[in-house]
């Protein structure tokens, strides 16, 4: 099966669940089942290439620019890897049909777990390094979900923001360890970086590079002192325990450093490094195990002195260090995940993990106790189960590892260390399984039905088939190591058997194994030194870290966003003015290249009114309707700028606009206050007069020496003036290069103000439905009403003048390719057409009369916009290719048609649209607030026959 | 004429400034439109100034002003419409919401409920 597919089927599996929630748990699990299951098959049908050493690949440039590659490699490594993420996965999925109550949402949990093999598929198939590390926050984020799956649970919220918090962080330094080795490199591939060993260890980069990756690899797999997280994140569903974080997402870390071995060992500094940081996280994780009382965290803290054991066994550098990993890492993934599934059904059964309450389970449950008791016996390192065998490696390498100088050093706390963990998993069996039966357990314990303890079965045969036949894994063993070694080193001829003859590791075992017997039967004492034994609880020390970093977030923060937009604003201006200023005393300025044209009395007039209008607006803006009148002003003496300038299109717009603006703030102002009230300060009016005369100058100036001076290149609009006649066929070069040049930049501003429209209409919809509907109806007008709100010179005037507009608005339509005009002008042109009727005839005759509904003229306008683009594909021509031809029909003269006209018209409907959804949704809040609103369009209709009460309720209502 | 032009948008930038540090939202709303007409006048004089110069093809005439500013310009006006539109309603629906019309939300105002809600 292709890698691609083998990587996106979970991930559309993902979408599976969800929907099958409602047809059973069942039928949920079993669509889950089928598509790991497939994911399995399809990994096992590259099997053979496997084995005959070679590597798959596949690949799509997806960013080649940045070296972002969609590359996917399959070697022995990554094969191994994604056949325990896939097998256990298809045992646990299994495991939790059963395991999850009635009450869990299934459909969620399986989406969650789905996504999580995904991710971690493409984690270990990735060639990619970028690619790797997306996928690699992939599995923390999905890892989150699954540790908060209880929501209700406390301890589960906060076992998943701190597994969160503590992994992304090590992601974040991975980011930049991993970007450090692509620049040494010059390639984020794999495959190539696995290739130059000496270049990267030569580079003065390799040590931050190596200590940021590491950052990353042991906040993952729960490495001293990262390894507080993996305990807190036991709050999952034992399904996820035994999964992500005993089988497979905590040895995404090691999978890594397993992965950048060939480049990255062998040095002084990897040796140090991840030898110590295992070796402690190995004794430390051991000796807390033994402590613990919850069943789950004693297998937790077990985990974490497991993966310590395999890290040190990676920090050794050495070849047979790397097979006993590799082989640690099978035989760990089958009896753990085996043992947590037991103790899930242990808690199922009893109603308890604690195991001061449990002991004597042995008859009341034979199967589980079979399954754990062997489990428990291959972590202890007893002979004939796989754990022995790969322990007695460890052993036996640690007996070659000299670290520090002292040649005793590792090998005394790998024994020390191994004995704690023998003792621990006596402990295990000793005082939840053996012992008197007692009458005091929660529930009654029995056997689960197969559903539970199959899949933990079927682990424990293979804890008990590679125990007495290891021969049979030798070979995939083997060639696992050799691809993790790569070129930089050699599979080493030992062969893993059960006897190797009385050599130094099998005292060592002895020693832990019976060290750990008798450590047990000491068990009470030692408990008692234990707690009385002061030590820092790992959970405070978070708690403590996280809550200075969130004050001093505070003592930042608050200061600077407290909540006062006024301030944001202030901080906003002085700012961007002072690096204009910095830009303004450190540039240099060249002599004015254009000269200064000069200024008749009409612009001075026009420059006058301007002043005054916004000196008025300043002065006088506590009189709200006033000053709405001088914006009014303002914006005509822009649009009458504009046409000085030679800007005809631009006039026609923000003259439209302005009426339109100003309709909408008048409707806004019906509800609003109509005075600003006095409140700021002399001296806050002072400060703020400050800011703005620094930013008024500041704008000013810039402007004028920009305006002195010519551009320092060629415009690229010399382009458009001598193509859009020839290429866009028209002479109204605004016009074409708004609908053929530029029409994805338009088509894209139309669906911007579609949305505008969009999100009015939605916040009116919420407002209406909420409190603030009732406010609206119980409002008095706070000034008296107009006696005829509709009258009838008005009414009839808007009625004649509606078809001349609409004439004029198409007229202003059609001739916008070769004169000024064109689509949005006619929208915002035939708006106004509209709202007049409003206006004059009121909300209910005229929205009784509206055949389409607005956003149906939004989505009509940008879907012909979208399609007369999407139509140049069909004669093989790049979206928005716009053509043009001349056409004659008899009476008429020869005119142009041409497809950036039907574009034009997508524009023309989008406005219309966006422009009537807004005024419509303010106008709808008028209407509940107890305006007087007629069907009728006039209050007094000389042709209308009505009943009399009808009419006088409408008028006494009116004169109130 | 660039001296006018140029102090307009120094003037209107300033109005603008002004008002969008005041304490309400009307005249913010008024501020901040302001504030768009000097951005797209000086957008619009970044084709610098010319008179009788419109960019319509015409025959016997080689000298336009530059387009472009202007379609950029003229997309700009439509987008700030939408774009008060979008502003003026939620300011509306924050004043009929809380019948208070203030644009800062102060945590140690007094009126201030916020606080008590944070917790939870």
């Amino acid at each position: 099966m292709s890698l691609f597919i083998l990587v996106a089927l979970p991930f559309l599996g993902a979408l599976l669940p969800g929907l099958m929630n409602s047809a059973g748990r069942s039928a949920t699990a079993g669509v889950t089942f089928t598509v790991s299951l497939t994911a399995f098959v399809g990994l096992l049908t590259n099997l053979p290439t496997i084995l005959e050493g070679e590597v798959v690949m596949a690949r799509v440039d997806w960013m080649p620019l940045m070296g972002l590659n969609f590359t996917l490699m399959l070697d022995g490594l990554g094969f191994f890897f994604a056949l325990l993420i896939l097998g256990i996965g298809l045992l646990i999925i299994a495991y939790a049909r059963h395991y999850l109550g009635r009450d869990d949402n299934m459909g969620q949990f399986f989406t969650y777990l789905l996504l999580f093999q995904g991710a971690m598929v493409g984690i270990v198939l990735s060639d990619n390094i970028l690619l790797l590390i997306i996928f690699w926050e992939l599995t923390s984020l999905s890892s989150f979900l699954l540790i908060g799956y209880w929501k209700h649970l406390p301890e589960g919220r906060q076992g998943a923001r701190m597994a969160l918090a503590v992994t992304a962080m090590g992601g974040l330094a991975m980011i930049a360890g991993m970007l450090i080795l692509g620049q040494i490199v010059g390639s984020y591939d794999l495959s190539e970086i696995l290739q130059h060993r000496d270049l990267i260890q030569a580079d003065p980069l390799y040590v931050p590079a190596l200590v940021l990756i590491l950052l990353g690899c042991f906040t993952k797999s729960a490495q001293f002192p990262f390894h507080f997280w993996l305990p807190h994140a036991m709050a999952a569903p034992t399904p996820v325990s035994a999964y992500l974080h005993s089988a497979t997402m905590v040895k995404a870390g090691i999978f890594l450093m397993a992965r950048m071995w060939p480049v990255l060992s062998g040095t002084p500094e990897w040796f140090v490094i991840v030898t110590s940081a295992g070796l402690t996280t190995m004794v430390l994780g051991a000796v807390i195990a033994l402590f613990k009382h919850d069943l789950k965290a004693l297998l937790a803290f077990s985990t974490v002195s497991h993966l310590g054991l395999i890290t040190m066994l990676l920090g050794t550098g050495t070849a047979f260090g790397a097979m006993a990993a590799v082989f640690h890492i099978l035989n760990h993934a089958t009896f753990k995940a085996a043992l947590f599934m037991s103790a899930g059904i242990v808690d199922h059964a009893a109603h308890t993990r604690d195991i001061r309450r449990l002991g004597g389970l042995s008859r009341l449950m034979p199967v589980t106790f079979l399954i754990a008791t062997l489990a428990a016996l291959s972590m202890a390192g007893i002979p004939l189960l796989n754990g022995f065998l790969s322990k007695e490696m460890m052993l036996e390498e640690s007996g070659r590892t000299v670290l520090f100088g002292t040649p005793w050093l590792v090998p005394a706390l790998a024994t020390f260390g191994s004995l704690f963990s023998a003792a621990y998993s006596f402990r295990l069996i000793g005082h939840v399984f053996l012992g008197p039966k007692r009458d005091d357990y929660p529930a009654t314990p029995h056997d689960p039905g197969a559903g539970l303890w199959l899949p933990p079965a079927i682990l424990v045969a293979l804890v008990v088939l590679i125990g007495v036949a290891p021969f049979v894994v030798e070979p995939f063993v083997k060639l696992v190591t050799a691809s993790l070694l790569g070129a930089a080193g050699v599979v080493p001829e030992a062969h893993i058997k059960i006897w190797h003859g009385l050599v130094p590791a099998l005292f060592l075992s002895l020693i832990a194994v019976f060290g750990g017997l008798i450590l047990l039967s000491v068990f009470k004492p030692a408990l008692r030194l234990w707690d009385s034994t002061p030590r820092p609880e790992a959970k405070a020390i978070y708690d403590a870290i996280v809550a200075a970093a969130e004050g001093l977030a505070r003592a930042i923060i608050l200061p600077l966003h407290n909540g006062a937009f006024t301030r944001y604003a202030a901080i906003g201006a002085v700012t961007i003015f002072a690096a204009g200023y910095h830009a303004w005393i450190t540039g240099t300025l060249d002599a004015p290249t254009r000269t200064m044209q000069p200024a008749g009395a009409v612009p001075i007039a026009g420059w006058l009114m301007l002043l005054g209008a916004t000196a008025g607006m300043v002065l006088l803006h506590r009189n709200r309707l006033l000053s709405l009148i001088l914006i009014g002003i303002v914006g005509l003496m822009v649009s009458i700028g504009f046409v000085f300038f030679s800007a005809p299109d631009l006039a026609m717009t923000q003259f439209t606009v302005e009426v339109v603006t100003i309709i909408l703030m008048l409707l806004a102002l019906n509800f609003l206050p109509n005075r600003t009230p006095v409140e700021s300060s002399v001296l806050r009016r002072v400060r703020d007069a400050g800011i703005a005369v620094a930013g008024g100058v500041a704008t000013f100036g810039l402007s004028y020496h920009f305006m002195l001076r010519d551009a320092v290149s060629t415009p690229i609009s010399e382009f458009h003036l001598a193509n859009s006649y020839k290429g866009g066929g028209g002479t109204n070069v605004v016009n074409v290069i708004l609908v053929d040049f530029r029409g994805f930049d338009t088509y894209g501003e139309i669906i911007v103000l579609g949305i505008a429209a969009l999100l009015i209409y939605a916040l009116t919809e919420t407002l209406l439905r909420g409190p603030v509907r009732a406010r609206l109806l119980n409002r008095k007008p706070d000034q008296p009403r107009a006696g005829d709100t509709h009258p009838m010179m008005m009414v009839v005037l808007t009625r004649v003048l509606l078809p001349i507009v609409l004439m004029v608005g198409f007229y202003i339509f059609l001739r916008g390719h070769n004169d000024p005009g064109g689509g949005f002008i006619a929208g915002l042109i035939v708006s106004i057409a509209v709202v007049m009727q409003y206006m004059a005839s009121g909300f209910g005759w005229t929205s009784a009369r509206l055949r389409y509904p607005y956003h149906g003229v939004i989505g009509a306008g940008v879907l012909t916009a979208g399609l007369t683009g999407i139509g140049s594909w069909f004669v093989g021509k790049p979206f928005l290719t716009s053509d043009f031809t001349y056409v004659r029909i008899p009476p008429f003269k020869e005119f142009e048609l041409a497809t950036a006209m039907l574009f034009d018209l997508g524009v023309f409907l989008a406005v219309v649209g966006a422009v009537m959804l807004s005024l419509e949704s303010f106008s709808r809040l008028a209407r509940l607030a107890s305006e007087v609103d007629d069907d009728h369009p006039m209050d007094i209709d000389p042709s209308r026959e009505e009943d009399d009460a009808d009419g006088l309720t409408s008028t006494a209502r009116a004169g109130v | 004429m660039e001296l006018l032009v140029a102090s307009a948008i120094g003037i209107l930038t300033a109005g603008g400034l002004y008002l969008t540090l005041r304490l309400r939202t009307f005249p913010v709303i008024l501020g901040i439109s302001l504030l768009t007409y000097a951005v797209n006048v000086f957008l619009f004089t970044s084709g610098r100034l010319a008179i009788g110069a419109a960019p319509i093809l015409r025959d016997g005439v080689s000298t336009y002003t530059d387009p472009l500013p202007q379609a950029l310009v003229l997309t700009a006006i439509v987008i700030s419409f939408g774009m008060s539109a979008v502003v003026v309603m939620i300011a509306l629906g924050a004043f009929l919401g809380a019948d208070d019309d203030h644009v800062d939300d102060l945590p140690d105002a007094e009126t201030d409920s916020d606080q008590k809600g944070d917790e939870a």
